[in-house]
């Protein structure tokens, strides 16, 4: 599989997880229905990003550190946004992030193409 | 009186044993002396480049050692493969000696080799390679009998070479089609092919080898009984050598998938080795991979440790996120 696909994919899931764990704080209950709909479209672009990032550099580390960078930067947006949940957004964003910059490296084949460009 | 060195007597041995001047080869220096030949660094003054010129170095008066160089040149020319040393020419000096010429590796021994190669997995890699050049040759019908750290070369590239085949049996000949029977009779061998010399040379009862390497029935000279097994007990004896043998000073744990591979690879009874070398290396491809062994029945916590290992980083980002989570609701719960 593509490692865009995969992260695409991956990205969606783990956003849409995490999202859907907003349920355990009752403060947040009423509004979960929007919170997961953007986990996942910032898990999304998360994975879509370490998708493109693992086709163009080769390295676990490096992707790890890549996905933790944009969890992190997108996680910070939606609670500036919120204004509060600093903690409760961005620690698990980063780390769904990382997760996803792992998974990109570690699977899916790079075409050709893109290595050459 | 002055005693000369061993060094000296090797070059005076070099200049005046060998007859060189009919030939395109120029003799620079000893290399290795075997059973029954001389291993110098030549110039092949035609080409201008660098060769390993073996030189049949033994009273020989029935041709019995001069036939077997032959067939070993012959042997190492049929076994085109980028692990097995290619042979140049093949010739004889006016003074009735055998020689042939091979590629010159520069390296180093893999008895040497393997201590500067700390990482099992680089180590395990590198068997691999050899194990890829005799299953070439197992392929071709020629086992090499003579597997051991000594006669495997690591060249300067990282290049592996399977060396010195003159132990080498055919078993049939390449040309010969898929269903040909095996030569394993003495008697049916005095009849047959060229190829079958060897095996008339080393009839029942005649054991050549090394020991620690040498399969339990080479070992015998039961020289009928001998096939790919035996060249996959001494694959068997070198990855041994590769695990443990090779860090020596250093940790000897042997894993024990890998302590099960060398003992299926070694065990006696040629029936219950691995049947072919390919085998062999799929369980050490399948070590490296983190997957289980046919070798090796593992229990439970092994097989959770294997799993562990192999998901190392998922585990862990896993783990990270779910105590983050669960930290997040203990502490920020509003």
């Amino acid at each position: 599989m593509n490692k865009i696909v995969i992260g695409l994919l991956l990205g969606t899931l783990l956003g849409a997880i995490d999202g859907a764990t907003a349920w355990f704080t009752p403060a947040v209950r009423g509004m979960l229905v929007g919170i997961i709909f953007g986990s996942t479209l910032k898990g999304l672009i998360a994975g879509v990003a370490a998708g493109i990032f693992a086709r163009k550099v080769n390295s676990v580390p490096l992707g790890i550190l890549f996905g933790l960078g944009v969890g992190f930067l997108l996680a910070f947006l939606v609670a500036l946004k919120e204004h509060g949940y600093y903690f409760e957004i961005i620690l698990p964003g980063s780390i769904v992030g990382m997760i996803v910059g792992w998974a990109t490296q570690r699977y899916g084949y790079t075409t050709a193409a893109a290595q050459r460009g | 009186m002055t005693f000369l060195n061993d060094k000296a007597l090797e070059r005076l041995r070099c200049s005046e044993g060998a007859d060189f001047s009919g030939t395109r080869y120029k003799l620079r220096e000893f290399i290795a002396r075997g059973g029954m030949a001389v291993v110098y660094a030549a110039e092949d003054e035609k080409l201008s480049r660098r060769v390993a010129l073996k030189v049949l170095d033994a009273p020989d008066a029935n041709g019995e050692l001069t036939s077997r160089l032959m067939r070993e040149a012959r042997i190492l020319a049929q076994l085109e493969h980028p692990g097995i040393v290619p042979v140049h020419d093949v010739g004889v000096l006016p003074g009735g000696r055998v020689f042939y010429t091979m590629k010159f590796v520069e390296g180093l021994r893999l008895d040497r080799y393997i201590m500067q190669v700390d990482s099992l997995p680089q180590r395990l890699r590198l068997f691999l390679r050899v194990c890829d050049a005799v299953a070439f040759a197992h392929a071709r019908g020629v086992l090499h009998r003579d597997l051991k750290p000594a006669n495997i070369m690591v060249g300067s590239f990282g290049e592996v070479l399977v060396m010195d085949w003159g132990l080498g049996k055919i078993l049939r000949e390449h040309s010969l089609s898929r269903d040909e029977t095996f030569v394993s009779s003495g008697q049916k061998a005095k009849s047959e092919s060229d190829s079958t010399q060897f095996t008339v040379i080393t009839g029942h009862g005649t054991v050549m080898g090394t020991p620690g390497y040498m399969a339990p029935e080479q070992a015998r000279g039961e020289t009928e009984r001998i096939d790919v097994r035996s060249d996959i007990f001494s694959l068997g004896a070198l990855l041994r050598f590769i695990v443990i043998g090779g860090a020596q000073g250093k940790s000897a744990a042997q894993p024990r998938p890998l302590s099960a591979i060398c003992a299926k690879a070694t065990a006696e009874s040629p029936n219950a080795r691995y049947t072919h070398v390919s085998e062999l290396a799929a369980d050490v491809s399948l070590y490296l991979d983190g997957l289980p062994v046919s070798a090796y029945a593992e229990n439970f916590l092994e097989r959770l440790r294997r799993f562990y290992k192999r998901h190392e980083v998922a585990i862990l980002l896993i783990g990270a996120y779910l105590i983050m989570r669960a930290l997040v609701l203990l502490f920020f719960h509003r």
